[in-house]
């Protein structure tokens, strides 16, 4: 099965979509990502840890320390309110895009 | 919001650097150890389940690695490393950093020290509980200071404004200790003194309102911390003894605290005495009894609530009903109230003018200090175009580049601040210690305290950004791909107006202007010097006796008096000699009465002519100080006390009095229908200061009134003064020896009339010499940079056959220009600024030609100074050898 490249910006997104129900850990993200999107959208390790700081420091999620399904300590990051404010305006720009995208390709 | 939390996260990632790193890894840890597990679930073994993971994973140190960078670089991390490079780049040219360094260090070292002196005497209340509501009560007359006991009281007791009001004067009797009298300074104080301030002894107890009981009645005395420090060796057992003040026994109840030092600041009292045992100490039994005598200045602290306009106004209700009980002592009466500490406004005012307008100049200073580094940190920039060019083409921002060189300024800066505040406090702490006058406690007392170290660093930061920010806008305009392209001579050099010519124009004009000022302090005090004092002091020596303390009443006095004159005579050397009451320009000179005209029956003060400086002397007095008789005679030996009443005048005496008719032979009144004949008219003097206007001054013999108790032997002798301190001393050794003396030459005396015109004098020059050398720097550095930029056109201009006028004029013609163009505005700006100066030194007058023609001269001489060196090496370029390089 192959999986798709993202394209540049939208993990962000997908980060701060995922975390809209609630609170979640790294690797919870990652697997719900990839569950979702039908395994067609696999994030790296790589590529979602230093995103995920990114956008602490960006105060738009915050974490803090809890306790795993399985009992073990796991960081687990949450939405802040600009982190919703963040994730509508996302949301609403990548809907243009596509949709102009979109609009593009069908044309003629 | 999220400043704020980019902030608080790169501060953790700053301080608990540790703990995250931990963190980090814990997170990483978790993430791999559950990615095994669900392999392990689909079925996998340990060991494939954990390589599975490694795959999908990656290298761990370097998430990590990507995680930290994607945290950001902590801000100080960052602003380190620009110091770092800040401090390189220092190392890299050393000249220039030593240069910058010190021309800031001056500018804010000269900041901090005025404002220290400022701070001091100006911002800074008095050293008591509550300082800000209390005032001094002062007559709407400006520099009318003095208040009577009796107005006091009526004040003190029917205002409904103050919660306390305490009257005080100084003095300066000499305390006997043992056996040895000692000259010193105190304060006569109401009993309410201290317990109105607020304040606590240090041992013992202060009086009170409570301990007096009419004239005489208090014989207490609280000592200064200091003074009992110094002469009763800190022994508490003091308290309880008795000291002598002029023959009379003061038992010492009290030491005040260590840090209060009386309600002067120029004058620290060694003792406090009980207002009301002023007539015992010498001060004469009406000191206190007289409405019309007005000896004391009243201190009062407003209730909580009143404003001082409502307290003015109340005690302008109780002046105009004394004005309609007392019509004669008080019927212009009013009230106004200062601030306290400098003599109400008759110190204050002169003094706050001085320090706002020095404040001022340093500012000044400091800002063509800042106009210098801002040229050279525009042509260092410049220098650096290609460097710059080089780190925006590999990707640093503008603004963080901008960063650097502000950095590389407010670094610069700071050290400047560090290093003028460290020598501004060694001066203040020179000036704290400097007695300025042996024999009277002045204190100049200005330690450098928070606000003075707040500003230094407000001013160091400031000017920092301030001339750091000047080249920015070359930065921004930086092109890289054209600036790496260009060779070292495009740029700015070639257009014909930079912002490094207006840099340096604005720096020689503000030092101009502080040159003129200078000169024009210089000129002013010069001037001063030489302003006819009505007298010659030179070759004068002054023997001051106090007859009272030696044991004489009033009416033993004259015949002493009359020997010391005599004997006087008889010390080979002596040309002339005599003897007066009052030494003009000394500091306790003078007193004025009422002058009344002929056949004058109501004394009001409405019905007076004018005030009138009175002395009295003996015959031959005005010879020896050198004071010309206009017209008529002097006294003689037989104007004795019961021949007729008679008076010398001066010229604004008679001309007040009797225009412009002859005056000897009339008569006036003086208080209470004293007739007095004029016999003679002398030129006009100075009495009380050197910049009074010229004011009327009566002299009567010596032998016809009221002498008092200090007399004042003059003389006059080609010898030198010590030789005829040592005569005159010897002299009276034969008298009496148990007479107290201070022998002194009047130019001595006169220290003190010159010192606040030598302080001004002082402190403009210094700020005239930190304004030249800066203007020398300016243009120093702009002709040197203006060479080296151009050694290659100049060595071709040699080649091809230039005159050395021409190189020159290429060379360092631009500074130049500049500098007559800057010079210029600052004198133009010196000539507007003409009154402001003329209100801080004496006499000044900047239009005056020598004022113009010496900072001219002085700018002249600077820049071919400063140009000479840049311009001797424009002309040895060697075509040959520079043709060579590059």
């Amino acid at each position: 099965m192959t999986s798709l490249d993202l394209p540049q910006g939208t993990l962000d997104l997908l980060i701060l979509r995922t975390l809209l129900p609630g609170a979640q850990h790294g690797w919870a993200i990652s697997e719900r990502v990839q569950q979702v999107s039908g395994d067609m959208l696999r994030i790296q390790q790589g590529s979602l840890y230093p995103a995920l700081h990114r956008l602490e420091r960006r105060g738009w999620v915050k974490a803090k320390w809890g306790v795993s399904d399985n009992n073990r300590k796991a960081k687990y990051y949450e939405l802040t309110r600009s982190g919703h404010k963040q994730l509508a305006s996302e949301t609403e720009s990548w809907r243009k895009l596509t949709s102009a995208v979109s609009l593009v390709l069908e044309g003629d | 919001m999220s400043v704020l939390s980019d902030l608080r996260f790169r501060m953790r990632a700053l301080f608990q650097r540790r703990a995250m790193e931990e963190e980090l890894e814990d997170e990483l840890r978790f993430h791999f150890d559950e990615e095994v597990e669900k392999h392990r679930r689909a079925g996998l073994t340990d060991e494939e389940a954990r390589r599975m993971a490694r795959l999908a994973f990656g290298g761990q140190s370097q998430v990590a690695e990507d995680c930290r960078e994607a945290r950001g670089m902590s801000l100080i991390e960052s602003v380190l490393q620009d110091v770092h490079y800040a401090l390189r780049q220092m190392k890299k040219s050393p000249g220039f950093a030593v240069t910058a360094v010190l021309t800031l260090a001056l500018g804010i070292g000269a900041n901090a020290v005025v404002f220290s002196v400022l701070n001091a005497l100006v911002l800074r209340p008095l050293n008591v509980y509550q300082p800000e509501r209390l005032f001094a009560v002062e007559h709407k007359e400006h520099a009318d200071y003095w208040q009577s006991y009796p107005d006091y009281i009526d004040y003190r007791d029917h205002n409904s404004t103050f919660s306390g009001m305490a009257a005080y004067y100084t003095t300066d009797v000499a305390v006997v200790i043992g056996k040895q009298a000692v000259k010193s300074y105190g304060y006569l104080a109401s009993g309410n003194y201290f317990d109105m301030l607020g304040e606590r002894p240090a041992i013992g107890r202060f009086f009170h309102a409570s301990d007096e009981h009419g004239q005489n009645s208090t014989p207490y005395i609280v000592l200064g911390y200091d003074f009992w420090r110094a002469r009763f060796n800190s022994n508490p057992q003091v308290i309880g003894t008795t000291v002598n003040l002029n023959a009379h026994s003061f038992t010492v109840i009290g030491v005040a605290p260590r840090d209060f030092h009386g309600t002067e600041l120029f004058f620290w009292p060694d003792y406090w005495i009980p207002l009301v045992d002023a007539p015992e100490i010498g001060c004469g039994p009406d000191y206190l009894a007289h409405r019309d005598d007005r000896n004391f200045w009243i201190l009062g602290r407003l209730k909580p609530g009143v404003t001082p306009e409502q307290a003015s106004d109340d005690l302008n209700a109780i002046s105009r009903r004394l004005a309609q009980l007392y019509p004669t002592a008080d019927d212009d009466l009013d009230a106004r109230l200062v601030r306290p500490g400098l003599m109400g406004d008759v110190w204050g005012d002169p003094i706050r003018a001085f320090l706002a307008a020095i404040m001022a100049m340093s500012v000044l200073v400091l800002l063509a200090a800042c106009a210098n580094l801002g040229s050279i940190f525009a042509v260092r920039a410049a220098d650096r175009t290609r460097e710059l060019a080089l780190r925006l083409a590999i990707g640093a921002s503008r603004a963080r580049i901008l960063r650097t060189l502000l950095t590389e300024a407010v670094l610069v800066s700071v050290l400047g601040g560090v290093t003028g505040t460290l020598f501004a406090t060694a001066l203040l702490q020179i000036l704290s210690r400097w007695r300025p006058f042996v024999d009277f406690p002045i204190h100049v007392v200005a330690q450098p305290d928070a606000k003075v170290y707040a500003l230094a660093l407000l001013l160091s930061v400031g000017s920092g950004l301030l001339f750091g920010l000047l080249p920015a806008r070359q930065i921004w305009r930086t092109d890289a791909a054209q600036a790496m392209k260009g060779g070292k001579s495009a740029g700015p050099a070639l257009r014909r107006f930079g912002m490094r010519d207006i840099l340096l124009c604005v720096q020689i004009a503000l030092c101009t202007l502080l040159v003129t000022g200078s000169f024009v302090a210089f000129r002013g005090m010069e001037r001063s010097l030489h302003t006819p004092l009505g007298f010659r002091p030179l070759g004068v020596t002054i023997a001051e006796t106090e007859l009272d303390m030696g044991g004489y009443t009033e009416d033993q006095s004259w015949p002493v008096e009359k020997r010391m004159a005599q004997e006087a005579a008889q010390i080979p050397g002596v040309s002339s000699e005599g003897l007066i009451d009052r030494v003009m320009l000394d500091n306790d000179c003078c007193a004025k009465e009422s002058v009344y005209r002929q056949g004058t029956t109501d004394f009001r003060s409405s019905q007076r002519s004018f005030f009138a400086h009175f002395f009295y002397a003996s015959p031959g007095y005005l010879a020896t100080a050198g004071t010309r008789l206009l017209a008529g005679r002097d006294f003689s030996w037989n104007d004795e006390t019961n021949s007729p009443q008679i008076a010398i005048v001066n010229a604004r005496f008679a001309h007040l009095l009797f225009g412009d008719t002859p005056a000897v032979g009339r008569h006036f009144e003086l208080f209470n229908g004293h007739l007095k004949e004029i016999v003679g008219v002398v030129e006009d003097g100075k009495y009380n200061s050197l910049t009074e206007t010229p004011q009327p001054a009566m002299f009567f013999p010596l032998a016809q009134g009221n002498s008092g108790s200090d007399t004042a032997l003059v003389v006059r002798s080609a010898l030198p003064p010590a030789e005829m301190a040592t005569a005159l001393n010897r002299m009276m050794n034969g008298i009496d020896p148990n007479i107290p003396l201070t022998v002194r030459s009047w130019p001595e005396v006169l220290d003190l009339a010159f010192f606040p015109a030598r302080a001004a004098t002082g402190a403009l020059a210094v700020m005239g010499l930190l304004a030249a050398m800066l203007a020398v720097t300016g243009i120093f550095g702009m002709a040197a940079y203006s060479v080296s930029r151009r050694m290659k056109e100049l060595a071709i201009r040699v080649a091809v056959g230039a005159r050395r006028t021409q190189v020159i004029a290429a060379a360092v013609g631009r500074p130049l220009m500049l500098l007559g163009v800057g010079s210029a505005l600052g004198l133009l700006a010196g000539v507007v600024a003409s009154r402001l100066l003329g209100q801080i030194v004496y006499q000044a007058n900047p239009s005056d030609p020598v004022v113009i023609g010496g900072a001219v001269l002085t700018m002249v001489f600077l820049g071919a100074g400063a140009s000479a060196v840049p311009a001797r090496r424009a002309l040895s370029a060697d075509p040959s050898r520079l043709m060579r390089e590059e």
